[in-house]
């Protein structure tokens, strides 16, 4: 316990030491909200039932910053700890390799809240956010949606041979999603064909589901985007618990 | 005397390459064992199947008499490890390391002390980055002494230092010999070996050719001692040729290389004293002698028939 405590706080240092993860998981959310919202405000708009577009964003932006801790951040972590001998070294402690993954995990998701508590201050501040939903359910949708994104992290970081290759594979794959998903801009505003890409993608259905609770809506309205998550998260675990290397 | 490490018939396989086979041998409490040999000779697979981190195809391995790929568990806290190639994330500082890994277990040394110990109580703050070579292996090494452990393993420990820092890492490890801990060792330098080790293995192409005390393996040999020097002019080397100690002289342009042996006892005088003096005798100008002694390089030589320096280079 005290090895997983001092692991987790560590991994915490060193994530706030690592600019480029820092600044896309606290900073660049934020410029984007500023960026959309001194553009187009936050007034109520037809298009978004009502809502304004600061108030679609900060869900949307909190799937974008889920998105990059775990496809982003987290692979790019493993596959070069594995690459470089990090793993090994740690391998030949009594350290189990369970306490290596839950302070990974742990260290991304409170980054990941730490960025959707920024947005969540800024747009209050500055946007009067709107927020008609019930705290605890979107606490847990943002709970599942992280957790099913730091399993596919898991996932590439093994699957890929080395650190260079995770970091482009997760690229390729996080950037046209954050587009295509909605989570970097509202599907309401792309043309329609985008919209049919997006029911394949993982991350649209964090941003759905997101929006949906924030926006008050309930559980019973977003079963898809549940068993989605579930069924992204149950893999993730399965494959990556099989295909775990300590070394490359 | 406890045997600590128990190694019978070791055998691993790499595709068709045979990396280590049948390979036996023992390593007992408190010694400083070193297996030599050049790179892919199987030093680090040997030591990798000992450490745990390879299953051994053949053969039967105890650490402390447990199974070390079977009771890895039990035996983590007990070994202390520096890998031939490892690493720290670079942004990690030397204390954070040390606090960290000191985490891991149960018991540990003080690591303040051993920062000091290792003279690296002034990089406390550094990034692991931001380290030389020598004081990333000292970083390992501290690490690997951090649990206090019975067996210290440490794979081709100075690699790539330079001297200065070789022969610092050279008197840490005899100090860990003497807090009692058995120490495993593998090098490709015969010097290295013949400095520090209590005894020696050395490996050829999967299999242990020789195993000895240094002084041993040396002293089976047989083999002369060199005096070497330079004269001029043209000088018959007779008067050396026929003393009764060299063997013979080789003559290469102004070089002559005398091989002879200094074990005359019961009042040993050096082959060189007794070359000097017939020499300064006969009023030969000579100039550059030196002695060339035996060692482990010359035991590799006979019995692998190869040079370990040339081997390395290649």
């Amino acid at each position: 316990m005290r090895g997983l405590i001092k692991y987790t706080w560590t991994e915490m240092k060193l994530f706030l030491r690592e600019p480029m993860g820092a600044f896309f998981t606290l900073a660049f959310p934020l410029m984007m909200l500023f960026l959309f919202g001194s553009i187009y405000g936050n007034e109520p708009s037809a298009i978004f039932n009502g809502y304004g577009t600061v108030d679609i964003s900060v869900p949307a932006y909190t799937a974008m910053i889920i998105g990059t801790t775990g496809i982003l951040n987290l692979t790019i972590t493993m596959a070069t700890y594995r690459e470089k001998g990090i793993l090994r070294r740690l391998r030949i402690t009594p350290v189990r390799p369970q306490v290596i993954l839950i302070a990974q995990v742990v260290v991304m998701f409170l980054m990941t809240l730490a960025g959707v508590l920024l947005l969540v201050l800024a747009g209050k501040l500055v946007y009067d956010l709107r927020f008609d939903g019930n705290a605890l359910s979107v606490a847990l949708g943002f709970t599942l949606g992280s957790l099913s994104f730091f399993s596919l992290g898991f996932v590439l970081a093994s699957v890929m041979p080395n650190a260079r290759t995770a970091q482009v594979v997760g690229m390729v794959i996080f950037y046209p999603m954050l587009f295509l998903s909605g989570a970097g801009m509202p599907l309401e505003i792309l043309p329609e064909g985008v919209g049919k890409i997006s029911t394949y993608l993982p991350l649209t259905h964090v941003v759905t589901l997101l929006r949906g609770l924030w926006t008050g809506e309930v559980w019973s309205q977003h079963m898809t985007e549940v068993w989605v998550l579930l069924g992204v998260l149950l893999a993730g675990v399965l494959i990556s618990a099989k295909t775990f290397r300590w070394e490359s | 005397m406890n045997t600590i490490v128990q190694v019978e018939g070791l055998s691993k396989t790499y595709g068709k390459t045979k990396a280590v086979d049948q390979v036996s041998f023992e390593v007992q409490e408190g010694e400083i064992f070193g297996m030599v040999g050049p790179n892919g000779a199987g030093k680090t697979t040997t030591i990798e199947c000992i450490e745990g981190l390879r299953q051994a195809d053949q053969g039967r391995v105890r650490v402390l008499g447990l199974d070390p790929f079977k009771q890895e568990r039990q035996l983590r806290p007990l070994l202390g490890i520096q890998l031939q190639q490892a690493h720290l994330p670079d942004n990690l500082k030397v204390w954070e390391a040390l606090d960290l890994y000191a985490s891991f277990y149960e018991q540990t040394l003080d690591w303040e002390e051993l920062l000091a110990g290792l003279g690296l109580a002034d990089k406390r703050e550094t990034a692991f980055r931001k380290l030389s070579g020598g004081q990333q292996q000292r970083l390992f090494i501290a690490l690997a002494l951090i649990n206090d452990p019975r067996v210290v393993f440490l794979d081709e420990l100075t690699t790539g230092l330079d001297p200065h820092a070789r022969h610092a890492i050279w008197d840490l490890v005899g100090g860990v010999r003497e807090r009692g801990k058995t120490v495993f060792l593998t090098t490709h330098y015969m010097e290295e070996a013949e400095h520090l080790c209590d005894r020696v293995a050395i490996l050829d192409a999967g299999r242990i050719v020789a195993l000895d005390t240094p002084a041993n393996l040396i002293a089976g040999l047989g083999i002369s001692e060199r005096v070497i020097f330079r004269v001029s002019g043209d000088w018959n080397p007779a008067g050396l040729e026929n003393h009764p100690r060299v063997e013979r002289v080789e003559v290469e342009g102004d070089k002559r290389v005398v091989y002879g042996k200094s074990n005359g006892s019961p009042n040993p005088v050096p082959i060189v004293t007794e070359v000097v003096n017939i020499l300064t005798a006969g009023g030969v100008p000579f100039s550059d002698l030196r002695t060339e002694q035996p060692d482990l390089e010359d035991v590799f030589l006979s019995f692998t028939g190869k040079r370990l320096q040339e081997e390395r280079s290649a």
